[in-house]
């Protein structure tokens, strides 16, 4: 039993059903991102939470008390919307006590833990300020400030970051990851942003089409991805994925595939069980980190293979250099250091990092390896 | 918000709530409404006369009204006159939209002089218009008295040009309002799609033809739903203007069914007449709420 | 949908200028002609009026019309003046706008915030009331009113008027309330604000600009009204409306057409005021539905 449990809970409208048996349990203190590209179902999963949404079946308890029809300010959780949803009419005061004044606490200690919340996210100088006078980082801190003041037992976060510019995006991300390690809450975070999915969570549930496609640490999910879903939405550049041909080469498995002049290269797999494919097709995932000139190959891997491949085009990012070239009939990224002597058009040699390699059934699209 | 059983009594409360208050507006719209029209449209297959009767006769009271001549002038009436009344509207507010969008001077004042005929009532609408087209003392009356003798302007006393002077005034009603609908829809057309054409070398002419009027249908679409239920419904106005005459010049059918059910105690009949108006409107109003409520949704 | 002024592309030459400023102007004088007369003609003698002057301004000013209109006039039987009617339009138009408007407010609040399953449709059978040929209610409506014991009262007339008012209030909050943001409402409900502290604490103070539009909208037409109180005013209930008809109609005696002027003026006087008045926060209002909140 965790502390919010999700236990066999969908959501249907009519006869169409969103989201499938999503069985889901979180510990106390834990931060769970909800990520997925829009209309994967982890809204409306946090709304079912928050009570903002009826359960089609299935449970969902906090702290094993069962939800299931309790109004949304009897469930102990505090949101932060993706809009901040301030009362407009209201001073940044009044919204962050808004919710204490509704469950009829006493106004001396509504003041004194407005107080406390505003010393803790500086806003005390904008206590008095209507919402309108605000800019898009302080609302979020007020919008931050309604939630806590409630001490709630659940935080639920829609998307909050997502109305904010780049660069205020990452200071806020910090920002919510120190108040996280310091109060050491429970939160549920929606975001479609897998950089913020990474960085906040301490497990994630990758969605998609109303399925949770994988549980599991950041770690996991970045480097045994259930599935090539999990594996192209995590990560940026994307991890290419390639159509290779299993074989064996001295007993040992190797993925061939075609180059950019349909010359074939072997690449050894570090999976013995991958021998059981061989001669079958399959999709090989490689991230673009892991494709780099010799030099800047991992010196810890144990199995680097070489290939030498066109370039098509190089995109300099600064801190690395991306590379493009054809791979499998795909275009494939290779992430170099931003010192890489490519050019467009000529010939080079790609240290391939195989250790990381992963291996998908093209049918199911399911992981076989690692 | 539907909940299950085990919701507690305060929530399921909050959420019949909503309907709860809903609820005496759908009541008294069922009723005074919907009820009331099935009660009309009743009536009207009976033989009512002073007062509501319940003998059925069928379709006797439409197959009269249809052969009454009161009833024949009524609806060509009523042609001439939605014809040239959602015209002209149409154009003048069309023309007066795009001329004002030219950024005039005075523009604000202007807007204000032309849509406040839009906030009097017909009946005062009527008055006015009324003397000031009044042969005896009004336009005619006042050239006269400045030198022209032979002048003459007796429509609103001529059988066969009384129905125009109902047009004039309701368009000077109206017209303003329709101006600042087409105005408004003028002013939501992306201006970056007028620079476009402009450097594709259009001129006003062609970019009002081509780029712009085509994309002010909308407002054409609510001109027309707005100003044709307004035409049907049109009545103090003629009582105010011209009572109906001189004659039966100017009778439309919302006046026919005043008369016929409340002087002439034929409360079938006007039953009947009412039933058809009703099925009119609801044939252009129908279509078009249920376009307008399901794009919304 | 805008209606403020803003930069427009489109250029045009002075020739062009000059004519449509021409014609603009001519507009004007079109649409003031009305205004005009009825003014100039409600300050002069009858004399002045039936000799030919209409169009002039008066030689003798006098407000003796006025006085005669508003109090000592023959009005179907009595010599009263409009003053009654005047008072019983008011009597009649300020609880009908208010009961119409909190009622639309409430509606579109549970239209857009509350959604159920055939909202739309209740909404539609509702909207669809203020279009219908009034002709089609009125026989039943003078019967149930009589039943109700409302025949030829105040609050029969404000019970007809908010019935088939309602449809426009309930169309104007509920485009209002559609583009209010939904996540306010939500975050008031985990706040733990019930039904209608959500509508009196989160929506209602940001519900000034439709609330205008609703209130002048009603007002003009209730009070511009002359059907209903036609049919179903009563000797001491009988609106402005009805009463100029009958001072206009009247077909007794000498036509007092400044009389009838001056009344008309009267009659149209509230509804200009506040034409005058509010009449951009109506606009504005209107456009603040339609663009967003």
């Amino acid at each position: 039993m965790g502390f919010l449990d999700i236990d066999n809970t969908t959501k249907s409208y009519g006869a169409v059903e969103v989201l499938h048996k999503v069985d889901i349990s979180v510990q106390e203190g834990e931060f769970l991102v909800l990520v997925g590209p829009s209309g994967c179902g982890k809204s409306t999963l946090l709304n079912m939470i928050a009570g903002l949404e009826e359960i089609t079946s299935g449970e969902i308890r906090i702290k094993d008390n069962v939800m299931n029809g309790v109004h949304p300010s009897k469930r102990n959780i505090a949101m932060v919307f993706q809009s901040y949803a301030l009362y407009p009419n209201m001073t940044v005061g009044q919204n962050i006590t808004f919710g204490l004044e509704m469950h009829g606490t006493p106004k001396p200690e509504r003041d004194k833990a407005m107080k406390d919340v505003a010393q803790l996210l500086q806003i005390e100088p904008l206590l008095d300020r209507k919402p309108g006078a605000l800019s898009g980082g302080q609302r979020q801190r007020v919008a931050m400030g309604r939630a806590l003041v409630r001490n709630p037992d659940v935080f639920l976060f829609d998307e909050p970051l997502s109305n904010l510019d780049a660069k205020l995006r990452v200071d806020m991300r910090t920002e919510i990851k120190k108040l996280h390690q310091k109060l050491g809450t429970t939160i549920v975070y929606v975001t479609h942003d897998q950089i913020e999915a990474m960085t906040l969570s301490t497990r994630i549930a990758v969605m998609n089409g109303g399925y949770v496609q994988q549980l599991g640490t950041p770690q996991e999910i970045y480097d045994t991805p259930a599935n090539i879903f999990v594996a192209t939405f995590m990560g940026s550049p994307a991890m290419n994925v390639v159509p290779a041909k299993v074989a064996l080469e001295n007993g040992r498995p190797v993925a061939q595939v075609s180059l950019f002049d349909g010359s074939t290269v072997a690449l050894p797999f570090s999976q013995n069980n991958m021998s059981d494919w061989a001669g079958k097709d399959i999709l090989l995932g490689i991230r673009p980190e892991t494709i780099t000139d010799e030099d800047a190959a991992d010196r810890k891997s144990s199995n680097i293979a070489h290939m030498t491949n066109r370039i098509v085009v190089t995109e300099p990012a600064g801190s690395d250099t991306f590379v493009t070239m054809t791979l499998g009939g795909k275009d494939v990224i290779a992430r170099m250091r931003s010192d890489a002597d490519v050019h467009p058009g000529a010939d080079f040699m790609f240290a391939v990092n195989m250790e990381k390699a992963v291996a998908f059934d093209p049918k199911t699209e399911n992981r076989i390896a690692p | 918000m539907a909940l299950s059983t085990n919701a507690d009594f305060k929530t399921r409360l909050q959420s019949w709530l909503p309907k709860l208050v809903l609820s005496p507006s759908l009541a008294l719209v069922l009723v005074f409404v919907y009820g009331f029209i099935l009660f009309s449209v009743y009536l009207s297959f009976t033989d009512s006369r002073l007062l509501p009767s319940f003998g059925w006769v069928g379709w006797e009271n439409y197959s009269k009204l249809w052969r009454l001549s009161h009833w024949e002038i009524s609806l060509k009436n009523m042609g001439v006159f939605a014809a040239l009344y959602i015209g002209i509207c149409t154009m003048l507010g069309l023309g007066l939209a795009i001329f004002l969008d030219q950024k005039i001077r005075g523009e604000g004042m202007i807007r204000t002089i032309y849509l406040y005929p839009m906030a009097l009532s017909f009946i005062v609408t009527g008055t006015a218009w009324k003397w000031f087209l009044d042969p005896g003392i009004g336009l005619e009356n006042v050239i006269q008295s400045w030198g022209w003798t032979s002048f003459e302007f007796d429509w609103i006393k001529n059988r066969d040009y009384a129905i125009y002077t109902v047009v004039l005034a309701a368009v000077w009603q109206t017209s303003g309002f329709v101006m600042a609908m087409f105005l408004a829809g003028l002013r939501g057309i992306d201006n970056e799609i007028l620079k476009a054409a402009q450097m594709d070398g259009a001129s006003n002419w062609n970019l009002y033809r081509r780029i712009i009027i085509p994309q002010l249908r909308p407002a054409f679409l609510s001109a027309f739903v707005i100003l044709s239920h307004l035409a049907i419904k049109t009545f103090d106005l003629v009582i105010a203007l011209t009572g109906g005459g001189p004659g039966r010049a100017t009778e439309l059918p919302a006046t026919f069914m005043y008369s016929y059910t409340f002087s002439r105690n034929q409360m079938g009949i006007g039953a009947a007449s009412a039933t058809i108006m009703l099925m009119t409107i609801a044939a252009i109003m129908i279509p078009y709420l249920y376009a307008e409520l399901r794009e919304k949704k | 949908m805008s209606i403020a002024t803003q930069d427009t592309a489109i250029r045009t030459g002075r020739v062009m200028r000059t004519l449509i400023y021409l014609v603009l102007l001519l507009f004007v004088l079109f649409y003031m002609l009305p205004l005009y007369v009825m003014v100039v003609n409600s300050v002069k003698p009858l004399e002045e009026i039936t000799g030919g002057g209409m169009m002039n301004l008066p030689q003798v000013f006098t407000l003796e019309p006025w006085a005669k209109a508003w109090s000592s006039a023959q009005i179907g039987v009595e010599p009263t003046g409009l003053s009654p009617y005047f008072w019983n339009s008011i009597k009649m138009v300020v609880p009908a706008v208010a009961i119409s408007t909190v009622l639309g407010a409430l509606n579109g609040y549970v239209l857009t915030k509350w959604r159920f399953k055939y909202d739309t449709i209740v909404f539609g059978l509702i909207l669809f009331a203020c279009f219908i040929p009034f002709q089609i209610v009125l026989i039943p409506m003078a019967k149930m009113l009589g039943l109700m014991g409302l025949a030829g009262t105040t609050w029969g007339l404000v019970l007809v008027h908010v019935v088939y008012g309602v449809g426009f209030t309930t169309l104007y909050f509920r485009n209002y309330y559609a583009v209010f943001p939904t996540e306010l409402i939500r975050a008031a409900q985990i706040d733990g604000a019930g039904f209608f502290q959500i509508f009196w604490r989160i929506l209602l103070p940001s519900s000034g600009p439709i609330a205008v539009v609703s209130i002048i909208w009603q007002f003009t037409n209730i009070w511009n009204d002359f059907l209903f109180g036609a049919s179903f005013a009563g000797a001491d209930s009988q609106p402005m409306t009805v009463a100029l008809n009958n001072l206009v109609q009247a077909s007794h005696g000498v036509k007092e057409y400044n009389v009838h002027f001056a009344g008309a003026i009267l009659a149209a006087l509230p509804t200009l005021l506040v034409y005058i008045v509010a009449g951009r926060y109506f606009v504005r209002g209107l456009m603040a539905g339609s663009v967003k909140g």
